[in-house]
């Protein structure tokens, strides 16, 4: 699925607070259309990468190029739109399903047609819940609103932390189809952080293993979760 | 009672008024801590401070009311000083808090006080300059601190709604203005309750004094409105103000959220 360009190349980036380094200097490239699983134990600095890529934490060291651009020459807003990020949780914004779809693109001065909303929304298997307010709605369906949120926002590279984590196993399974089939639909690069190796081994063609904010391990599927 | 017993000595008379009133509350905070409610440290530091406070404050505005109408510049400074740094510290979590408190202070309490002077609300004298400007200060400095507190509970609830839209593409002051909003409109209602309860629920100081000091009572009336209007207006400059410089300062320049979750989200 990728084409051998370098989509993001991630350059000694590292961040500390106070004394403790979250995440250790690290570097690494991801293909354009590659889809990477970035894995480890809890507070290995998997959702502090995502983070420090979708800059809503400053690097205390190195960069993030993008494209070969320097990513803090990028002005932050549009780096934000080229580079989405779908949390953990949906954090929905109060109002309808519609308004939350509506967001990212209003932010840059564009207004969604209903049909876009809809076209989104039926993207997520969400049809016919424009109007529907986000406190109706289930955990699952939250977080694909928050998924079409996301994408409503046509971002080249998609970063997923944790996107299944509160679905349980059938919805778990069902989500992740949904995600791989928009990945491939849109030709998306896609850093997505699991802790289920299962999850990474069905969703990547490569695996980031992170371990105490260092890489321990970085190569295709097989050669870093069949080890 | 205490008149009975202690005569004519009017400073004496006073400090049992103050002791007798300061007793009450202390009664009240010591039943409030069979309630788990921890109150009396702070009230007994309050009470002991305030009347250190007030003792000085009467002197040096004994020596003071004699001099220069220029005096009330240094003055109203030195209170709007002070006033900074107590609302500052309900918001240490923002930084560069003091400077935004002062200028709120200082600009929201300072302009209502020189345009109130130049029309004559305010008697051009120090004798009303300084305790009505004090007043105004004092209630800019409570704005102040409920904004800070309404602000950052606010955002502190709502870290995750602030990055999402972050992480969106939106501009920081686009994701922080519901709350900035909130904070704005909950610092102010002590004061639209005051106004609003004018007369039927209390009858505040100025007006009392008024009537003590033998003026009509409908004049004395009418002048506490005026009070609590010159108060409600630098209250809500205050606020005003601060809510235009506090946002920058809740986050980097590159539109990183600063103030974080005590728990850490």
């Amino acid at each position: 699925m990728n084409t051998n360009k370098v989509h993001l190349r991630v350059d000694q980036l590292a961040r500390q607070v106070g004394e403790q380094f979250i995440v250790e200097p690290l570097s690494f490239e991801v293909l354009c259309g590659d889809v990477m699983a970035v894995v480890g134990p809890s507070g290995s600095g998997k959702t502090s990468l995502l983070r420090l890529l979708n800059r809503l934490d400053e690097p205390s060291q190195g960069t993030v190029c993008l494209e070969g651009e320097d990513y803090r020459s990028i002005p932050t807003r549009q780096l934000r739109q080229r580079i989405g990020l779908l949390m953990q949780a949906p954090n929905l914004f109060p109002g309808t399903v519609s308004d939350n779809v509506c967001f990212g693109p209003r932010q840059r001065g564009v207004e969604l047609s209903d049909e876009e909303v809809c076209y989104l929304l039926e993207h997520v298997g969400l049809d016919g819940y424009v109007q529907r307010l986000v406190g109706q709605l289930s955990g699952g369906e939250a977080q694909r609103v928050s998924l079409a949120r996301t994408l409503a926002n046509s971002p080249e590279i998609l970063l997923l932390d944790e996107p299944t984590s509160a679905l349980d196993e059938d919805h778990k399974l069902e989500a992740e189809e949904l995600i791989m089939q928009i990945v491939a639909e849109r030709k998306l690069t896609c850093l997505v952080v699991t802790h289920d190796m299962t999850q990474a081994r069905r969703m990547a063609d490569r695996v980031l293993l992170l371990e105490k904010g260092e890489v321990a391990q970085l190569g295709t599927v097989e050669e870093v979760l069949d080890a | 009672m205490l008149e009975r017993w202690l005569g004519d000595n009017l400073l004496l008379f006073g400090l049992a008024q103050a002791l007798a009133a300061a007793g009450l509350s202390l009664l009240i905070v010591t039943v409030a801590r069979y309630l788990n409610i921890s109150l009396f440290r702070d009230s007994v530091t309050a009470l002991l401070r305030g009347l250190v406070q007030v003792v000085a404050v009467g002197f040096v505005l004994l020596l003071i009311l004699q001099s220069s109408l220029w005096v009330a510049l240094p003055v109203l400074a030195f209170m709007a000083f002070f006033a900074a740094t107590i609302a500052a510290r309900r918001a240490k979590g923002i930084p560069d808090v003091f400077s935004v408190s002062l200028m709120g202070i200082a600009l929201g309490a300072g302009a209502v006080i020189l345009v109130m002077t130049w029309l004559g609300v305010i008697d051009n004298s120090l004798a009303a300059i300084i305790p009505v400007g004090s007043m105004l200060v004092a209630n800019a400095m409570n704005t102040s601190s409920l904004f800070f507190n309404r602000l950052l509970s606010e955002v502190e609830a709502h870290v995750g709604q602030i990055e999402a839209g972050l992480s969106l593409g939106a501009a920081s002051s686009t994701v922080v203005a519901p709350y900035i909003q909130a904070a704005v409109e909950a610092s102010l209602i002590p004061r639209i309750d005051s106004i609003r309860s004018l007369g039927l629920v209390w009858i505040p100081g100025v007006m009392t004094g008024l009537i003590l000091a033998g003026d009509d009572p409908v004049y004395a009336g009418i002048y506490q409105l005026a009070v609590m209007a010159m108060i409600f207006a630098s209250a809500a400059l205050t606020s005003i103000i601060t809510s235009l410089l506090v946002r920058r300062r809740l986050f980097s320049p590159a539109e990183q959220l600063l103030v974080r979750a005590k728990d850490g989200v």
